[in-house]
């Protein structure tokens, strides 16, 4: 049987594919409570990454024609990725059980072989308590490095930090 | 409800490792912590349903930017996108990206002192049909050199972007060129411990894709992960 195809890094020069309008999911006319979804990516010696492609998928509300339900970022010259997008609300988990809204986040950059999958919660939100991810990271500081803080109206950070001290759950998916 | 069918982990050895020391870049930005393991759920097994709509394709790079024909030995790119079960990805978007025939990208960030061409920006985009096959027009790019050690110079090679049916299945890898002498000493292409998986990323010269008078072909198949049947399929 055929295997899959090994990754390789997406290197500094990706940005050739760039379109900035696919950092808002609302640009096709999806109506619905909308946030902005921002924060900063930052390495190992706490420098922002300056370079990096940053994605999103959310599997709530459903694509559609009016709502891709996917964005790319770049992070500009402060490392900062930044999303328009409409609030996830609960999807199914396994098993019976519900999953607390989230967004699915993927970052690429030039010294990553590969994709770094991680998700994006939202601070508050009663279901966070007895989602299945969350609840499965032990360390509540690290169970943290998931959830989103809302820092001004619908705007909500998650920075992102690949290395060392509160180094972001990245995910084996 | 039922709870979607997984795709299959990576076989050991045929992806490279996020800490990838011969690879400089790699040193600050791959993490200490273990991945933390997540039984796939409809954030995973779900994904974008891009259409040539709403994401025009663009499969003539050689004439893409200014409808003057780009400097440079004209190469068709083609091949095949299947799964781990040997099915073919149909309608998925594939989108590439490269360095011009001098080995400069058309990017701030590329320094080179090699020319730009003002008629080569080095991106397209394309989607694969009911067979899963792609196919692509552009110039062979040229190898260019890179800070990540003395001398250090990249083999020739084309970035593609795959997303197959799911946030999982999501792909970027390189493309690299038969008999080239400068993927011994590359550590991107190196960082793949399994030999045959580096095989892979080595397009073929294909005499059939090539057009007389006109380009030389290489193909480039691509498999995407792959899941087991579910009962209905089956």
């Amino acid at each position: 049987m055929p295997i899959a195809t090994a990754s390789q890094t997406v290197g500094p020069y990706w940005h050739l594919l760039e379109d900035p309008a696919w950092a808002d999911l609302t640009r096709f006319g999806a109506a619905g409570e909308t946030l902005t979804l921002t924060g900063t990516v930052i390495d190992g010696d706490g420098a922002p990454c300056t370079d990096a492609c940053v994605e999103i998928w959310q599997a709530d509300p459903p694509a559609s024609d009016s709502f891709p339900g996917f964005g790319r970022s770049r992070t500009d010259a402060r490392g900062e990725y930044r999303f328009l997008t409409l609030r996830p609300g609960p999807v199914p988990g396994r098993g019976n059980a519900l999953q607390a809204p989230h967004i699915a986040i993927c970052v690429m950059a030039r010294g990553l072989m590969k994709g770094l999958v991680t998700r994006a919660y939202f601070d508050g939100d009663a279901l966070n308590e007895t989602d299945p991810l969350l609840m499965s990271i032990e360390t509540p500081a690290r169970r943290g490095t998931l959830v989103a803080k809302r820092t001004e109206g619908a705007v909500w950070r998650l920075d992102i930090r690949l290395q060392g001290d509160g180094e972001t759950v990245f995910l084996e998916i | 409800m039922s709870d979607p069918i997984p795709f299959r982990p990576y076989q050991p050895g045929t992806q490279p490792e996020y800490d990838t020391p011969a690879y400089g870049s790699t040193r600050k930005r791959h993490p200490m912590q273990k991945l933390h393991a997540l039984p796939q759920t409809v954030t995973e097994t779900t994904g974008p349903g891009f259409t040539a709509l709403r994401f025009p394709p663009s499969e003539d790079l050689t004439t893409n930017t200014t409808g003057h024909a780009a400097i440079g030995e004209r190469i068709i790119v083609a091949g095949t996108v299947m799964d781990e079960n040997a099915r073919p990805v149909p309608n998925t978007m594939v989108e590439i990206w490269q360095a011009n025939a001098t080995g400069r990208y058309d990017h701030p960030g590329d320094q080179h002192d090699a020319p730009l061409d003002p008629n080569f920006r080095g991106a397209g985009r394309v989607f694969t049909d009911a067979e899963g096959r792609y196919r692509f027009l552009t110039i062979r790019p040229g190898a260019y050199p890179w800070p990540n050690h003395r001398n250090a110079w990249r083999p020739n090679h084309i970035h593609f972007s795959l997303f197959g049916p799911a946030f999982a299945t999501r792909l970027v890898t390189q493309m690299y060129f038969p008999g080239d002498p400068l993927l011994a000493f590359d550590p991107i292409y190196q960082g793949t411990a399994d030999g045959e998986a580096r095989q892979r990323l080595v397009a073929a010269f294909d005499m059939d894709l090539t057009e007389a008078d006109w380009a030389l072909g290489y193909r480039f198949d691509i498999v995407l992960r792959g899941r087991d049947a579910t009962p209905m399929e089956a």
